[in-house]
């Protein structure tokens, strides 16, 4: 049995230390039955996005789209949150900074984050693990701490009810804020949050957060997602979303088809980022696009690969980071200098966004030093081939054969048509561990 | 909506999107403009929306609109489903950075048909001030007869095909177009060269195409420099200072521009603490201009009748750096110069930097507080329009080098 040794982030003011949980009163308003009559919040059902079947509304914008409603909405409650003095602390006194380079990466000075206690013991081995409802899940929050319920609706309209009772007899998804953000309007997306799944992907879950990405219409709001084994502290399903008004440097990287399924969607891995991952887009809908991502993710965990969720565009495009740190970690593989900085890449970390306790590490933060973190969570490059094939095979593109010229290769679908897939680098060679030297490949 | 279908041809652009340029370079500007034989278009990231106040006839040739269903609107209003999405990202990072940008765009026709162009943008610097005035984009068409790249779909017969699936990623356009993608020619099947090019993952322009667009935006840049001449307010296409503190970067002011209800900034740390945005519906509230509130205290809407206690209680919140909502009266100058109610809300904002850099001002006129149910409630909205001026500032300065 693998374990790590780590200082869980705090997302609720009502996630104590494990040992002492035994005294779960209440009067705490949280989601129980105890306190759950008469609980009310509001209600947003996102249009449907099989009846408002366009994926992309721009070609008759008039202008720079203005704030949507969802939009509205988080930022609102979120801003009525932080005046009332509910997170550990201003994440907006924080200083922030783009580091000089190629991608952009953005360091975060945020010494408060990160709590000076004992840490506890997370077993790192086991993508898939039981719900446990004597530990801290999201039934324990305080009814405060939830912004409003969250649906996927059944019309092509948005429906908003600004007072709908909360009913444990009809499974409903809620938002809630992070106590702890990394940034301003860090909130998570539980969904249906009384039934108590444990922290793995389902399709009709991952619908639900790329439906939340969608209505949100805003680029820089994106959602993530951390497996067991990849950084979740939690095993209570949930999703994490924020803004951030710049690209991440996972966003601009370079990518290189791999195949197109039946339905459309589009797989690329990325060129020249230190940790290798798939990106889907496209599909003939959004639906397609989500349940090809879900296939691929039930595919990793049945596997026990851990793995990172990404949601950007708006939910057109998906990242997918299969990683290993955690296991390296317990192995005790990875270099003292990263494991002393304290972070943990989980999906911020690998998209790009570095907090960072220690002002030492702020000050020298470089480009160069997150590639070398970043690179210890990556799958080595024979190791993601390998976890590209069954990925491949679970969502129905079998068979593929590699030509050693290294050209062309086909893949047999199942129905007989062929596909072309270059499967091998053309252009600078393999993607390198990330060392210092290998990094100057861009140049 | 199809402005297509109408027989009479409906402005959408205001006031302010039709003078654009005649206040920044003087009347004959327009004129002059079209005498360029390019397509290209012009746009003003100081108005909301960031729209286009030039279109060339080149341009309305090319994708058969006419003036008027043109100014007013944004760029990607000639984007559609089929538009790359990096592409997009890799013009709005341009814009948000204040940087040009060269990219092969697929864009659409008033009648729907795609067609694909070299986009070429360039932003346009006040000389003294280091603000951005405009963004200029110029659009070469392409044919990519030689140059392109298919999405393989199921059934095609792809073996001939010899092509490098290689999607350009949004880093610098140095690393993108390195050693990458020189000259190489694709063999392609010519059947269905029209047909199918919205599909295309990829157009390459040729060299000759990418130098007819550094050209235009060269004739371009010069007739907004010689007509800047005459203004006596120079415009250049580097900038020659760094932007004044006081002036905001043009990607705050687009962000801004999103947020549609009433609100301020002022600058705490200018004497006086002066205004140095005002939204649309400010200026609808309150019945000014744009320049008449600029650089002004927010005190020009208090008058006789309003309670100084109200206005020593928000000096105080200003002070110690508080958030405060008060209900303050003040007196509009709209045609009937009425007083109003507004329940106004201040806050400190912070900047990257993690210190105060603005005070944000949100004003709800209080005979509009009836919610209809489905909609936020006014509280929430108010909050949320000091949400989103957080994540703008916050973000705004947090540009690459």
């Amino acid at each position: 049995m693998l374990k790590i040794k780590r200082v869980p982030t705090v997302v609720s003011n009502y996630q104590k230390n494990e040992a002492a949980d035994d005294s779960v009163g209440c009067g705490r308003n949280c989601l129980g039955a105890c306190c759950i009559n008469g609980a009310r919040l509001p209600l947003y059902a996102c249009k449907n996005l099989e009846k408002s079947r366009e994926k992309i509304v721009v070609s008759h914008e008039a202008e720079e789209p203005p704030v949507a409603f969802l939009e509205s909405l988080v930022l609102g409650e979120w801003e009525d949150r932080f005046q009332r003095g509910l997170f550990r602390y201003d994440v907006t006194a924080c200083e922030t900074k783009v580091i000089p380079g190629k991608y952009g990466f953005v360091a975060q000075l945020n010494e408060g984050r990160h709590l000076k206690k004992r840490p506890t013991e997370f077993r790192v081995d086991k993508v898939l693990q039981s719900f446990d409802g004597s530990k801290f899940n999201f039934t324990k929050v305080g009814q405060e701490e939830l912004l409003f319920q969250f649906e996927a609706g059944e019309d092509g309209q948005v429906q908003f009810f600004p007072c709908m009772p909360l009913d444990p007899e009809n499974s409903f998804s809620v938002v809630a804020i992070n106590v702890s953000p990394i940034e301003y309007g860090h909130v998570l997306l539980i969904p249906r949050v009384l039934d108590c799944l444990p922290q793995r992907i389902d399709h009709k879950s991952l619908l639900l957060a790329v439906h939340m990405a969608a209505e949100a219409a805003n680029p820089y709001f994106r959602l993530g997602y951390n497996s067991l084994g990849a950084f979740a502290t939690i095993n209570h399903l949930h999703f994490q979303a924020y803004y951030l008004a710049m690209p991440f440097p996972l966003e601009r990287a370079p990518t290189k088809k791999m195949v197109t399924t039946v339905s459309g969607v589009k797989i690329s891995e990325l060129l020249n980022y230190p940790v290798r991952s798939l990106l889907f887009e496209g599909g003939s809908s959004m639906q397609d696009l989500s349940d090809t991502v879900s296939d691929a993710c039930v595919c990793l965990q049945n596997n026990n690969i851990p793995f990172n969720i990404l949601i950007a565009d708006c939910g057109r495009q998906i990242f997918v980071m299969p990683q290993c740190y955690a296991e390296k970690q317990a192995l005790g593989e990875v270099s003292p200098e990263v494991l002393e900085t304290q972070v943990n890449p989980a999906v911020w970390e690998i998209s790009g966004h570095m907090v960072l306790k220690r002002k030492d590490d702020y000050e020298g933060a470089s480009e160069e030093n997150a590639w070398r973190l970043l690179a210890e969570a990556s799958l080595s490059e024979e190791r993601f081939k390998e976890v590209n094939t069954l990925i491949f095979e679970a969502i129905g593109c079998s068979d593929q054969e590699e030509d050693p010229e290294g050209t062309i290769v086909h893949q047999q679908i199942p129905n007989g048509g062929v596909f072309n897939q270059k499967s091998n680098r053309i252009h600078g060679g393999p993607i390198t561990n990330g060392t210092a030297s290998e990094c100057i490949v861009l140049q | 909506m199809s402005l297509a279908e109408e027989s009479s041809v409906v402005s959408v652009f205001t006031e302010e999107e039709e003078e654009s340029l005649n206040r920044r370079y003087t009347l004959w500007i327009k004129e002059a403009l079209d005498e360029l034989p390019h397509n290209f278009t012009i746009t003003d990231p100081f108005l909301s929306g960031h729209p286009i106040v030039f279109a060339s006839l080149g341009f309305l040739k090319m994708t058969g609109y006419s003036r008027a269903e043109v100014i007013g609107r944004n760029g990607k209003f000639f984007q559609g489903p089929k538009t790359n999405r990096r592409s997009i990202m890799e013009i709005r990072e341009a814009i948000r950075e204040e940087r040009s940008v060269q990219v092969s765009l697929l864009n659409y026709r008033k009648s729907g048909s795609p067609f694909w162009m070299l986009f070429h943008m360039i932003p346009v610097f006040g000389r003294d001030d280091g603000k951005v005035i405009n963004f200029v984009a110029v659009q070469v068409p392409i044919s990519g007869r030689d140059h392109h790249r298919k999405l393989t779909s199921v059934g095609d017969d792809v073996s001939s095909l010899d092509h490098s699936e290689f999607v350009f990623g949004s880093c610098r356009r140095e690393v993108c177009f390195g050693n990458f993608v020189q000259h190489r020619a694709l063999p392609v099947e010519c059947d269905d060269d029209e047909q199918g090019l919205e599909d295309w993952e990829y157009c390459e322009a040729s060299e000759s195409e990418k130098l007819r667009a550094v050209e235009a935006i060269n004739n371009v840049l010069s007739v907004l420099t010689r007509y800047s001449e005459l203004s006596g307010r120079l415009v250049c296409g580097k900038r020659y200072c760094l932007r004044g503190v006081d002036c905001l970067s043009s990607s705050l002011v687009i962000s801004l521009g999103r947020i549609k209800q009433s609100f301020v900034l002022t600058n705490p740390c200018i004497p006086d603490m002066p205004i140095i945005y005002a939204s649309d519906a400010f200026l609808t509230l309150t019945g000014y201009k744009r320049h008449e509130v600029l650089g002004q205290n927010c005190r020009f809407l208090s008058g006789v009748d309003t309670d100084s206690s109200v206005l020593y209680e928000m000096k105080e919140c200003i002070l110690k750096g508080q958030s405060c909502t008060v209900q303050i009266l003040n007196y509009s100058n709209r045609k009937d110069k009425s007083t109003f109610w507004n329940l106004l809300h201040i806050s400190p904002v912070r900047n990257a930097s993690g210190k105060t850099a603005y005070f944000v001002g949100v004003q709800v006129e209080a005979s509009c507080r009836n919610t209809e149910s489905k909609e936020l409630r006014p509280e929430t909205k108010q909050l949320s329009v000091v949400g989103a001026v957080r994540v703008a500032v916050r973000s705004s300065f947090m540009v690459t080098c």
